[in-house]
């Protein structure tokens, strides 16, 4: 290529992403990436979505991700710009959403000097990435946007950093197309061994207490590896439970859904994780919230799981069958397998199963009771309740995000989801002020759907400054507040388990949510009793605008059934809707969180 | 649960910060590092070889390897140690400061241990010692009352016996 055909570093820049297919960029300006704002400028296939907040810029990148299949694009400045990143880049790595972040960073020649807005941000991000680049060559850009998408979005996905200096996006830069050879050192294995698929078969034929338990892994492996899952759960017609992260992956509807597992997860799910012979692990990570205490973990069962990352596989729980591979190409191959196999299912033990399993089910772990007389305070499950079932009313197609806490794992129980990338959370990480900036990015990504943040008071409060996005872009996100005053986890596990010193918990001086809404050019809506619930939930349905519902739920209510830290799924302490036994908690689970 | 020793070698693209993604995991994760070695092994082809020797349990290293293997960088890795017999050598040089009997016994011991002497004055010796990493801690233990001053080491380098490649 000669001097004259090449453009400057902004310009390749934004033509790799171009190639790249990206359509929208989540950003905000600064210092170090003027010439790629001025760049933008003068383009318009790629749309720039001005954020409030870097760290929001991130979350909206994982929301379009998670809800699209596609990789997330961030920009932002160096310093504080990164910095602020940081904390979306670590959620994005730890729930694997596939994201790209560019940074800005000082001209190459200041590096080291602790200039202006300096920092060391492949140094910071280097533990908050899967992985990251810093171009000091105008000659790598191209290549280094290329490689860093392929990074991302194979494997694991996860958030990848290009760092930027001003020197190498303002000088001429050569231009090169994507690669189709992969990457030199990089290149993980997506289909499985066969002849693990076939222990893994003649494990599961012979199983007479199965079950399969799937997570985020699904999801990322796209819609096929959905409708392979429940091809393959339908065939063997074995019981199936999620991760947090895998909502959706498999209908909630099915009558072998046996709902959400783990700490807040369903007595039906836990029971049968604790008593299972042969469980099939696909794309979950037997993270701690779905193991309980490790050491009492379906210690009779043994344990196939596939997952794309090997490090995944004997990192908490050891394992029988390790199957390194896609969930899609794994459950495709099982499934073939399966068929294949002559081995004998019993189906006489499973259906003895299926009878102790439906017996657990009576038990109806998710119960509560709202009283229904006139001006009765909202039980926060049965507004979560009213939202699904009105949100299904409308015939709109829904997508949900939330934040943080009580609020989340209600969503999580009573919100059910048909179909995968209809759900948004932060699991691994845990971040309050996810669910509003996520909602933004849904909604860019799909204009016309209903999008909600299922949210808390206090999370929202912690990336509150997106309603000006919203505003800006007329993203008609509806923001669904359960308000119980309190960080309410936090007063749960105050009340259980720190005898009830409710330590900085409440949420004092809280703003006037509506007039909130009305300052941020949104509609505010109100609820404080029963009956004014499904209006409240109606209209904000029927709003084309930007909505704060605040939600006024019961200040006590406690998210139950809950495996409290230290116990073993069978321990689990069901709400006062049921004959309450309660589990000892140990110092060793007070320690942990 | 028993512990063993692992000695890792690695094969890394030789690009910036590969080594500190490589110490950031065993620090971020808690793993040890009781040795490392890193230099670049194909200047052409832009690739380095990391000896690492750590230890842990067998779940803990087959996740060490499975961490390590992940990293974007990564080519290749080898446990040395479960794959098969391997040469690991080290290379010290330990100042020694002493004179009459001392020095003279010390001397001797050099010569038992193959040590070469690479530098000398009338009060101290440095002696250049190659070999297996307990070799050289049972000669610097025996330099320890003959006036043994300072150690400097390289750490492990190690390669499988045999065909064998990484």
């Amino acid at each position: 290529m000669s001097q004259t055909d090449q453009q400057s570093g902004a310009e390749v820049l934004l033509r790799a992403l171009r190639d790249q297919g990206v359509e929208v960029i989540f950003g905000y300006p600064g210092g170090a990436v003027l010439p790629i704002y001025d760049a933008l400028f003068q383009q318009n296939s790629i749309r720039h979505i001005l954020v409030r907040h870097e760290q929001a810029a991130v979350h909206a990148a994982e929301g379009y991700a998670r809800s699209t299949g596609k990789v997330g694009v961030v920009l932002v400045t160096s310093g504080p710009g990164a910095t602020n990143a940081v904390t979306g880049l670590v959620d994005a790595l730890m729930d694997s959403i596939p994201v790209v972040c560019l940074t800005g960073q000082v001209p190459t020649h200041l590096i080291g000097n602790d200039a202006f807005q300096e920092a060391d941000t492949t140094g910071i991000t280097r533990p908050a990435t899967k992985h990251n680049y810093l171009v000091k060559n105008p000659e790598d850009l191209a290549r280094v946007v290329h490689e860093a998408f392929y990074v991302a979005r194979s494997g694991r996905p996860g958030p990848v950093v290009i760092d930027l200096p001003k020197d190498v996006v303002i000088g001429k830069a050569p231009y090169t197309g994507p690669e189709n050879g992969g990457h030199r050192s990089y290149r993980p294995l997506t289909e499985p061994d066969p002849a693990r698929i076939a222990e893994a078969i003649a494990l599961l034929r012979g199983a007479k207490r199965p079950v399969i338990y799937t997570g985020g892994g699904v999801i990322n492996a796209g819609p096929d590896a959905a409708a392979a899952l429940a091809d393959f759960v339908h065939t063997t017609g074995m019981p199936c439970t999620s991760t947090l992260m895998g909502l959706g992956a498999f209908p909630a509807s099915d009558p072998q859904f046996l709902g959400m597992l783990g700490m807040h997860g369903t007595y039906e799910s836990n029971l049968v994780m604790h008593g299972c012979d042969v469980m099939l692990n696909v794309g979950a990570r037997f993270d701690d919230r779905v193991t309980g205490r490790l050491n009492a973990f379906s210690q009779g069962s043994r344990k196939i799981h596939a997952d794309i990352d090997p490090s995944s596989i004997n990192k908490n729980v050891a394992v029988d069958v390790p199957i390194v591979g896609d969930a899609g190409a794994v459950l495709r191959a099982l499934l073939a397998a399966w068929r294949e196999s002559a081995i004998p299912q019993d189906r006489e033990a499973l259906a003895k199963w299926w009878r102790q399993i439906d017996a657990w089910r009576r038990v109806d772990s998710l119960k509560f009771t709202q009283p229904t007389a006139a001006g009765s305070v909202i039980k926060p499950q049965h507004a979560v309740r009213r939202l699904y079932e009105l949100t299904q009313e409308s015939g709109r197609e829904t997508f949900i995000t939330t934040e943080v806490g009580q609020h989340q794992m209600w969503a999580a129980q009573h919100f059910k989801f048909e179909r995968p990338n209809r759900w948004m959370t932060s699991g691994g990480l845990g971040t309050m002020g996810y669910g509003l900036p996520a909602a933004m990015g849904v909604q860019i990504a799909h204009p016309d759907a209903l999008v909600i943040d299922v949210a808390g008071e206090a999370s929202i409060l912690m990336n509150i400054q997106e309603m000006g996005t919203l505003a800006q872009y007329r993203l008609p996100v509806k923001v669904f507040i359960l308000n119980n005053q309190y960080m309410g986890m936090v007063r749960q596990w105050q009340e259980l388990l720190h005898g009830g010193r409710y330590s900085e918990s409440y949420s004092d001086a809280l703003p006037d949510f509506v007039k909130l809404a009305d300052a941020f050019h949104a509609v505010g809506l109100r609820a404080t009793k029963v009956d004014d619930l499904d209006r409240v939930i109606r209209e904000m349905i029927a709003t084309d605008r930007p909505v704060i519902a605040d939600i006024a739920v019961d200040q006590k209510e406690n998210c139950f059934p809950m495996i409290p830290s230290g116990a073993a799924h069978n321990e689990m302490i069901l709400g006062p809707e049921h004959q309450d036994r309660t589990a000892s908690i140990t110092d060793e689970g007070l320690m942990l969180v | 649960m028993q512990q063993r020793t692992a000695t890792i070698s690695v094969l890394v693209e030789n690009e910036a910060g590969v080594l500190a993604r490589v110490i950031g995991l065993f620090a971020g994760r808690g793993y040890n590092i009781e040795s490392l070695t890193v230099a670049p092994v194909e200047d052409d082809r832009h690739k380095s070889r990391i000896n690492v020797v750590t230890s842990g349990t067998d779940m803990v290293i087959e996740q060490i390897k499975a961490q390590l293997d992940r990293l974007v960088p990564v080519h290749r890795l080898a446990d040395l140690t479960l794959e098969g017999p391997h040469l690991a050598r080290e290379l010290a040089m330990i100042k020694v400061i002493s004179t009459g009997n001392e020095r003279a016994e010390a001397l001797r011991m050099a010569e038992a241990f193959r040590a070469r002497v690479i530098d000398a004055t009338p009060e101290s010796f440095v002696f250049e010692l190659t070999g297996a990493t307990d070799k050289l801690d049972a000669f610097i233990e025996l330099m320890r009352p003959l006036g043994l001053a300072e150690v400097s080491r390289t750490g492990v380098a190690a390669i499988a016996r045999g065909k064998r490649t990484l």
